[in-house]
């Protein structure tokens, strides 16, 4: 079931000038939430947005029945919705898209730069069944890793900075931890650090997960804007994905 | 629910309990949205365009937002005839609505197979056809330009199909009434218009277009000026019923195509940004009739 509705804005929470958590509360009891899956924003007060904007979940606190989206700001709608404060309303269609399948006993999730929204809230998934995770995060440098704490609660963090700030200093690719044995990997990020995620998972025959972000106007499943190749021909990333087993994509 | 019939309409056999249709391509098969509304609430819903053969659709990026609206390239994604009458008919054919299908093709022969496919659907009322997709090789948009070609296929789809056949026209045209009487001499019964508007999107930092296929098709409140001026020329040039399209974001909007001459009218971007914006215009429409007094929707209906 999907729903489309007024949420209020409780926190807006600036991690850079260019990146924002909110925090939103949502007036009745929160349905069923998967990781991964996504909200499509209704942007109000700025024209020359016209479609919704689709962002991924960052956490969602059940008790409180509150969820948090990371916002970057790429353009006027990512804009308009950073300079959102406590009590505005926040129209949004929810939940959507499949969500993470979650599996196996040791799991490695990577994300990079805020691409890395989606895996706090695996993570919690993930801990209350009882399997065991790492988190190697990359970012460019401190002040870009968000939710750290979180992150350290939750599961075992490593990190690599683009300058060597926090963490090792470089990229994900060479972190050491992927020298290990996991049964399934869950990535997130700009495409070419899935796409050599990817690689690395179908060398060690590990099966990955990835998350992709494509261009979309309903979220629904009815524009067909969104698709991604797969080996079963064009399918709507708002509906068979966004989260995707890299062996069923092309260009994967 | 409000049981008067001061918003029921008709476009040849088809009975619609109000004027509130949805465009095709912007809401699937009806089913995606009954978590928003009650699709008996609505007049009819015209499905995503079906051919003879399944179709892949046109490469990602299939989608550009611009200035109030969007453009698209999909090329018709579906999974073709068969596909639909064995297993999409079946979840449909009992809503209590029309359900009308929009019939594509890339020659002549595979539009009458389609449509003679339709005809044997019992619950189908009506199909839409579809002469004016603009993101297709072949044709498509392609039949809907040239009048003797719409003539042509409007003729032969005529002869297979005996229910209530719609023809959706192309705005992108130098004389759109002479494509709408060639549809109507050709013995088209309603005619529905404006399909998209050919466009184009460029990203200048990276000197290159936004979709794939170079161009697309227009749609959103930014085409709707060029949607009425279309069904205003076209409704004091035949006397077919109109079907409007184009930029229909809320009520007043429905209510300037009834001005205009429109008998129905179809909902398509907006679906994308409100997906309960059909209830809340059929809504808008009772409203407006009560505001203005006026008894029964035909009463404004071309009076501009």
């Amino acid at each position: 079931m999907k729903y489309c509705k007024d949420f209020i804005v409780v926190k807006n929470e600036t991690i850079t000038p260019t990146l924002y958590i909110l925090r939103l509360q949502y007036p009745e009891t929160l349905p069923e939430i998967k990781p991964g899956q996504f909200v499509e924003i209704l942007v109000e007060g700025e024209k020359d947005v016209f479609l919704r904007r689709p962002i991924s979940i960052h956490d969602v606190d059940k008790e409180n029945n509150q969820i948090a989206l990371l916002v970057q700001v790429v353009g006027k709608g990512t804009s308009q919705l950073s300079k959102l404060k406590e009590g505005d309303k926040l129209n949004l269609i929810f939940p959507l898209g499949n969500g993470f399948t979650v599996m196996g006993k040791r799991v490695l999730l990577v994300g990079g730069g805020c691409g890395a929204a989606p895996l706090l809230y695996l993570l919690r998934v993930l801990k209350q069944q009882n399997i065991k995770s790492d988190i190697l995060i990359g970012c460019k440098d401190i002040n870009h890793l968000f939710s750290k704490k979180e992150y350290q609660e939750l599961s075992n963090l490593h990190v690599t900075t683009e300058d060597g700030s926090f963490g090792e200093k470089g990229f994900v690719t060479a972190h050491p931890i992927l020298n290990e044995d996991f049964d399934v990997i869950y990535c997130c990020g700009p495409t070419p650090m899935m796409k050599a995620i990817s690689q690395y998972a179908k060398q060690r025959n590990i099966p990955c997960y990835v998350s992709l972000e494509h261009k979309m106007a309903c979220g629904i499943g009815v524009c067909l804007c969104c698709v991604a190749e797969t080996n079963q021909g064009n399918k709507r990333t708002c509906v068979t994905g966004p989260i995707f087993l890299t062996s069923d994509l092309k260009d994967f | 629910m409000n049981t008067s019939k001061q918003l029921e309409v008709q476009i040849k056999d088809m009975v619609l309990k109000n004027p509130v249709m949805t465009a095709s391509g912007t809401f699937g098969y009806g089913y995606d949205f009954e978590d928003f509304i009650n699709l008996d609430s609505l007049g009819g819903i015209v499905v995503k365009a079906t051919t003879i053969k399944e179709r892949m659709g046109n490469p990602y990026p299939r989608m550009a937002e611009t200035p109030s609206g969007m453009l698209n390239t999909v090329g018709l994604q579906n999974k073709g005839v068969d596909y639909f009458c064995d297993n999409i008919y079946q979840k449909i054919k009992d809503k209590n609505t029309n359900v009308v299908v929009n019939v594509s093709g890339s020659t002549l022969e595979e539009y009458v197979e389609v449509a003679s496919k339709i005809n044997t659907l019992e619950n189908i009322p009506a199909i839409e056809l579809n002469v004016s997709c603009p993101n297709v090789k072949e044709g498509g948009m392609a039949f809907g330009t040239n009048k003797d070609m719409t003539f042509k296929v409007v003729s032969a789809v005529r002869k297979a199909y005996d229910k209530t056949l719609i023809v959706k026209l192309s705005p992108n045209v130098t004389n759109i009434v002479e494509i709408a009487k060639a549809a109507e001499d050709a013995g088209a019964d309603s005619l529905s218009m404006i399909n998209t508007l050919l466009g184009m999107a460029v990203d200048s930092e990276k000197r290159q277009p936004l979709l794939s296929t170079i161009t697309g098709g227009l749609s959103g409140a930014a085409v709707k000026p060029v949607a009425l001026r279309c069904v205003w020329q076209v409704a004091k040039q035949t006397k077919l019923p109109i079907i409007g399209i184009g930029g229909i974001m809320n009520a007043q909007d429905a209510i300037e195509f009834i001005l205009v001459g429109a008998t129905a009218i179809e909902v398509g971007t907006a679906n994308f940004i409100n997906p309960s914006i059909t209830e809340e215009i059929v809504k808008g429409m009772e409203d407006y009739l009560q505001r203005h007094n006026i008894k029964h929707i035909s009463e404004i209906r071309g009076v501009i």
